[in-house]
């Protein structure tokens, strides 16, 4: 505990959290670090610190969600932080209010930080522009859902351990290999995501996150949902098999297939997409041993997952949620706490 | 509050207030009354305040083990999270890990620190250590009460008592942390 722990500028300060453009690898591993300090006061006998109080936390969600705003709404509360908030159908941008008119009367609640979905992208980066509070991303259209990335980070390095190490992390425990790079947690680690990435903010995220931590991104689907450019991106490639692409990954991620691509003319037939690239036991075969399945919910069983392997013992969608909530604690603690 | 005190550049130094031999003493000294108070060494645990008084439970733990042959429990307390402070600092505080691996309920809990300033330490570790369950009691050891108390809080055990101005600074110096054991009287520039 001498030295490494005593330097206050372990994790600089942030304003917002709408990607990861600001937030370095040192950022984030500290970040992480931090969220396994805060899963620890999840598992006492009270459950609840008062971190956060005296602070508003106000969620605006202009696309419906359940649960993502139940984990802010868990994490903010879990710190003692008052939360105030609305969903879409009860908005009075139904009524005819610009974004920006919203706001600025939510603003004048006092509110310190503003956990926002849209289903536009960019609109949390607007609305930053409009506020002196911090803003949280929870998912702007196809752009970005960083907290979702968090999560499946935090439940990969909770699952495989970190091939880097912890300097810099707060917390304990979470300390690598000898001479491995601490802002690389990933490096050597493979993971695979499965279905429609193009519409996919939580696969953007993931790929953004994952490569920055120093892993490799396979991705894979039918071509209409796939976009090729995707495999220009350093550490990203693109396959059109599935079991080529699964093969060697330490985890394995699918994607919610939503119905009205069908639609719209991108997918033949729910039954060829089943056929081709849904998620099985023998197909999770070819990845490493003790290959991990995840997904971020809402899961269609048996479309995406075939439903023995979701509730199999590969299967980390529950840890997943559960792990939300302490991610979403060390993101609201970090951007509210140290403003100066 | 328990941010370590690192030596700074607009600090003079007054005086040394103990050395190695007079800390130890004193610690011991406090191990036996800990021991005296609560009539032997069974239920005591001993906590530590990140970061000093982490090593001043672990001594304290250990010196009991030796006088009375049973090892008392011993844990890590960070208080970050517990600050009364934390909607006015402007840098961001380090939140270390509360290791705290024994029930404390019913436990005769001995919380320990490096220094007694103004009573904010102790009064969110006290709500850090209710929130773990309920100890039978709460019990407060520390190396130097200097002075200056803002909240109704006094402590059980005393290393040595040090009259000081506000513009004075206290440094316990622990070997695991520090390198050397000194108890020193600074001056603010």
């Amino acid at each position: 505990m001498t030295g490494a722990a005593t330097d206050p500028a372990a994790l600089p300060r942030h304003r917002h959290l709408l990607d990861f453009a600001a937030w370095s690898a040192a950022d984030v591993v500290a970040l992480l670090g931090r969220a396994d300090v805060m899963a620890q006061v999840l598992t006492r006998t009270i459950k609840k610190v008062p971190a956060l109080q005296g602070f508003t936390i106000a969620t605006l969600f202009f696309e419906d969600s359940t649960r993502t705003r139940l984990s802010f709404e868990r994490a903010a509360r879990a710190q003692s932080a008052d939360v105030i908030g609305f969903a879409a159908g009860s908005s009075s941008l139904k009524k005819g209010e610009s974004l920006r008119d919203t706001l600025r009367t939510v603003d004048q609640l006092q509110v310190d930080l503003y956990v926002v979905r849209h289903p536009a992208g960019g609109a949390p980066y607007q609305l930053a522009r409009w506020t002196d509070a911090a803003i949280v991303n929870a998912g702007d259209g196809r752009r970005a859902h960083p907290t979702q990335a968090l999560l499946d980070a935090y439940t990969m390095l909770k699952r495989f351990g970190a091939s880097g190490g912890g300097k810099g992390a707060e917390g304990t425990g979470r300390r690598g290999a000898e001479g491995a790079d601490p802002e690389r947690p990933f490096a050597g680690k493979r993971l695979t995501i499965v279905g429609d990435i193009d519409h996919s903010r939580v696969a953007r995220s993931n790929i953004e996150l994952f490569t920055k931590l120093g892993g490799e991104v396979t991705l894979c689907g039918p071509a209409t949902l796939v976009p090729a450019e995707f495999g220009e991106v350093p550490g990203v490639r693109v396959v059109a098999r599935l079991e080529e692409a699964v093969e060697g990954a330490h985890a394995v991620m699918g994607l919610r297939l939503q119905q009205e691509r069908m639609s719209a003319g991108l997918l033949p037939s729910l039954s060829e997409y089943v056929a081709r690239y849904q998620l099985t036991e023998k197909v999770m075969r070819l990845a490493c041993e003790g290959a991990i399945l995840m997904h971020p919910g809402p899961l269609i069983r048996d479309v995406e997952i075939d439903s023995a392997l979701a509730d199999g013992p590969r299967s980390v969608i529950e840890e997943q949620v559960a792990n939300g909530v302490p991610v979403r604690m060390a993101v609201l603690y970090t951007l509210l706490v140290g403003k100066g | 509050m328990s941010e370590p005190r690192v030596e700074h550049p607009n600090l003079t130094f007054k005086a040394t207030l103990m050395g190695e031999v007079e800390l130890e003493r004193a610690l011991k000294r406090i191990a036996h009354e800990v021991v005296e108070r609560n009539k032997g060494a069974e239920r005591i645990a001993l906590v530590g305040i990140h970061t000093r008084g982490v090593p001043i439970a672990e001594r304290l733990s250990a010196y009991i083990a030796e006088y009375e042959g049973v090892t008392p429990p011993f844990g890590k307390l960070d208080i970050t999270l517990y600050r009364d402070d934390l909607t006015e600092i402007a840098l961001q505080p380090i939140v270390r890990k509360t290791e705290v691996d024994f029930d404390v309920h019913g436990m005769r809990i001995v919380l320990c620190d490096d220094v007694l300033f103004t009573g904010r330490t102790a009064r969110a570790a006290l709500d850090a250590l209710i929130d773990m369950g309920r100890p039978a009691a709460i019990q407060y050891a520390v190396v130097v009460d200097r002075g200056h108390r803002e909240l109704p809080i006094r402590a059980d055990y005393v290393g040595k008592n040090v009259p000081t101005s506000s513009s004075e600074v206290v440094q316990v110096k622990l070997a695991e942390v520090d390198g050397v054991n000194a108890v020193e009287l600074w001056e603010r520039a």
